[in-house]
């Protein structure tokens, strides 16, 4: 079952790459990875998803907690929620094809942002398979290029938490703090 | 005359220092005295500022040695260990006794040296993204570009080494870092890790399934692991054994955790465990998995492992929580104060029925014991073991071995009664760490008797820390088991592969005239009679001591279970040998 995860992280160098590093140690394997700013800037958050059973989710879930500088993880899976993919397509639109690629454009809700003599860009934001259902009609007229951001998601209602704050634990390491030294 | 100026809370704690000189003022704050190194051009400042401190730093031979050193004091000892190298080779040099470290969560913290932070990324001579090779193997790295950011960076990697599930730290200074000047303020240079929770507890209604389980429980087994001893709970275990009656079965690293002469100690299970250990764990309805990760030489096939019982998992780390096998009630937290939730709460039950048939199991196990075969005249790694244990049970001996044969020998035959007193590379299996461990042991308890136990391959590996040994003048006494083989893969070959000894042969040097060379006093014993004189003499010498012992050479480790098949299925001493050997 595809998983999606937030999770906000602190925005520091190599961050990203302990993340990405995680999966492919555990051999989990990530459908899509994006990354961005938050309402705080020292914390970054990431939407993630990835293919995996109940087990698997709980523990790429303490997986990620082991990272230190992962500060938050929500699974999103199974609660109501935002999801949103962005893709520009381009596609071959001669002069004949041209009005049938714009008015299925309209369809969707799409914007067409760049025409040229041999072609359009049309730009659509949405569920992923809205924008699979896009591009499936506007295949037989030739898709010439095509790049998504893969999936942002955001939980509906009001704002769960938010992302949380870096100084929130200060780590007092007086020696009977130090629960278990080995 | 008096002076007025006012005192700012700054100026009364900050001092400005160099990059090196804070490394080394934060080292000793916390709290060390000995570091394990190696030097090289990008981490000299770092040894140029050593002069101005407390610290005693060891120079190995190979930063290998350094590593493993670190990780044996910290085994030894319960502290951090500390090893330090240059960039490039140094610090890759590190990477087997990082990786070693991880798999059995042992604290130790690596400083590196790096080259000067304008040259990162410009493939600059000595250059080697260290953090980039280590991060799957530490529990977590540091790359230090600024002398500012050194004291919080040591504070938070010495925490993050040692709480929670303990495991290898990694910092790596670049060399400006090291020289630049910076206010020192130990006390604002507090760590700040908002994402790091090392202590987790179980909820109440967990404790409560726990306890119904255990109540319920007609055939119930704890299954002792490494975490108690990094938890410190082995008066707790004792304690919950006792008063339950449950009897303990030990995983390799969980030896020392629970006392070998103890009645309701079963022994080692797994892979080499004894038989009736795992024919036990087989026929329990219960598992009560202390700080142990299930791992697959302790569980053989997971399709058959334990499949009438229930299972309990007191574990630090929520990750290995149903990593191998599926736990009915998992309590996360540390053991130690998990087992003091648990304790006021359980009940005392008459188990004798339980732990009657489990003697049952034992069968013809003990005629099968090569201990008690009739005496041949062959020297066996067994009877050499057996012989140590007896000629050094009674001091503070702590024995540290190497990976193989010899290794399952040692675990089988010396009854370890406290903990730490056998340190072992478990997870990674590194044949080399016995040589270094034991150094580092010794260095954290020179009041200790330190034996090595190591294969005559293994030796090999990092012999040149014999150096290390006679430059420190450090009492370690080391046992060679020696086989003429890579035996534990010979005995792969002999049962998986026909007998084809490929590469498992081999041509040793002579190891007493090489102890010599080294000014170590060195013997070689072939017989079984002169195996007690010379763990007497080594005991006696007040120098280091290389014994050669030439063991048998195409021995067995039994009883074994492949790798993959169930853990009753065992391959066990055929009775045809213990026939043949009854008839010489
Ligand atoms: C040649 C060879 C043969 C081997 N054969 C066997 C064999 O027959 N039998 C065997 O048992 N092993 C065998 N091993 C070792 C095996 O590979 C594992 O290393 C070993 O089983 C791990 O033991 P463990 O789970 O107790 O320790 P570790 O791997 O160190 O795991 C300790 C666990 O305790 C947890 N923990 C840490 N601190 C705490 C705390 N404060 N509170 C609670 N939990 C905590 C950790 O998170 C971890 O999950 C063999 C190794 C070699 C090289
Ligand atoms: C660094 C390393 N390389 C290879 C192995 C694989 N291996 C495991 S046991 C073993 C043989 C060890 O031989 P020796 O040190 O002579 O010990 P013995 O088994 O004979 O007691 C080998 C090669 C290993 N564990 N570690
Ligand atoms: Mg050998």
């Amino acid at each position: 079952m595809l998983n999606t995860y937030v999770v906000y992280v602190e925005n520091k160098p190599g961050v990203l790459t302990r993340v990405a590093s995680l999966f492919r140690r555990r051999a989990f394997n990530i459908d899509s990875l994006t990354v961005g700013r938050t309402e705080k800037p020292e914390v970054s958050r990431m939407t993630i998803t990835v293919d995996a059973d109940v087990d698997q989710a709980k523990r790429i879930e303490a997986n990620l907690y082991k990272l230190l500088n992962v500060l938050l993880v929500e699974n999103i899976t199974n609660q109501p929620a935002i999801v949103r993919d962005l893709a520009m397509i381009k596609v071959a639109a001669t002069h004949e094809a041209r009005s049938h690629v714009l008015e299925l454009a309209g369809v969707f809700r799409a914007r067409v942002v760049d025409v040229a003599p041999e072609s359009l860009t049309i730009e659509i934001t949405g569920a992923e398979d809205k924008i699979d259902g896009l591009l499936e009609v506007l295949r037989p007229y030739g898709v010439l290029e095509m790049v998504r951001t893969g999936i942002v998601a955001m939980r509906r209602g009001k704002s769960s938490t938010g992302a949380p704050g870096t100084n929130s634990t200060d780590h007092d390491v007086a020696e009977e703090d130090v629960s278990h030294s080995v | 005359m008096k002076d007025n100026t006012p005192l700012t809370a700054k100026s009364m704690t900050a001092k400005s220092m160099t990059g090196a000189s804070i490394l080394w003022e934060c080292l000793e704050r916390e709290g060390v005295k000995t570091v394990f190194g190696y030097p090289g051009g990008a981490i000299l400042p770092a040894y140029d500022a050593l002069k101005g401190s407390k610290i005693h730093h060891i120079l190995v031979r190979h930063e290998q040695g350094a590593t493993h050193m670190a990780d044996g004091y910290a085994r030894a000892s319960g502290q951090v260990g500390v090893a330090v190298a240059t960039s490039g080779p140094g610090a890759t040099n590190m990477v087997t006794g990082i990786a070693t470290a991880m798999l059995d969560s042992s604290p130790i913290v690596c400083i590196t040296g790096q080259v000067g932070s304008k040259l990162i990324g410009s493939d600059a001579f000595q250059e080697t993204d260290i953090t980039g090779v280590t991060l799957p193997i530490t529990k977590h790295n540091y790359l230090v570009t600024h002398a500012s950011e050194v004291a919080r960076t040591v504070r938070e990697a010495f925490y993050v080494a040692r709480s929670g599930r303990p495991g290898p730290v990694l910092i790596d200074i670049t060399k400006d870092a090291q020289q630049s000047t910076c206010e020192f303020d130990w006390e604002a240079a507090k760590p700040q890790l908002p994402g790091y929770r090392p202590d987790l507890s179980p909820e109440p209604k967990e404790y409560e399934q726990a306890l119904d389980l255990i109540h319920n429980a007609k055939r119930p087994v704890i299954l002792a692991g490494h975490g108690i001893i990094i938890s410190g709970a082995m008066a707790e275990v004792r304690e919950f054994a006792e008063r339950t009656g449950i009897p303990v079965a030990l995983t390799l690293l969980g030896i020392g955790a629970f006392p070998a002469g103890h009645p309701l100690n079963l022994g080692m299970m797994g892979m080499h465990g004894e038989a009736w250990v795992n024919h036990t764990i087989q026929e329990a309805d219960l598992l009560l998995a202390f700080g142990m990760r299930f791992d697959d030489r302790v569980t053989g096939n997971l399709k058959t492992y334990a499949s009438n019982a229930k299972k309990i998992h007191i574990e630090i780390d929520p990750a290995e929580i149903n990593k191998n096998v599926k736990v009915d009630v998992p309590l996360v937290g540390d053991l130690r104060e998990v087992l003091h939730e648990l304790l006021p709460k359980v009940e005392s039950i008459d188990r004798s029925e339980w732990l009657d048939s489990i003697d049952k199991l034992k069968g013809d196990a003990a005629v099968r014991d090569i201990q008690n075969l009739p005496d041949s005249g062959h020297l066996y790694a067994a009877h050499v073991i057996n012989d140590l244990w007896r000629e050094t049970r009674d001091g503070d001996t702590v024995v540290v071995t190497d990976v193989g044969q010899h290794q399952m020998w040692e675990a089988q035959y010396y009854k370890h009664e406290k903990a730490r007193s056998l340190i072992t590379s478990g997870g990674l299996g590194t044949m080399g760490f016995a040589l270094p461990a034991a150094i580092g042991a010794k260095v954290a308890r020179p009041e200790a008797d330190v034996w090595v136990v190591c294969g005559d391959g293994g030796f090999q590996m990092t012999l040149c820390e014999l150096a290390t040994i006679v430059q420190e003048k450090l009492k370690v006494n080391i046992a060679i088991i020696n086989n003429g083989f890579l035996g534990m893969v010979r005995q792969w070959q002999e049962f998986f592969y026909e007998r084809n000894y490929a590469a498992t042969p081999l041509l040793n040097p002579d190891f007493a005239k090489l102890g010599e060379a080294y000014g170590i006093r060195s013997m070689t014993v072939t017989e079984r009679s002169q195996a007690v004189p010379a763990v007497r003499a080594a005991k006696e010498h007040d120098g280091p001591v290389l014994i050669n012992f030439r063991v048998e050479q195409e021995d067995t480790v039994y009883p074994m279970v492949a790798a993959g098949a169930s853990l009753h299925e065992m391959i066990r001493r055929p009775s045809k040998i213990v026939e043949t050997a009854e008839d010489e």
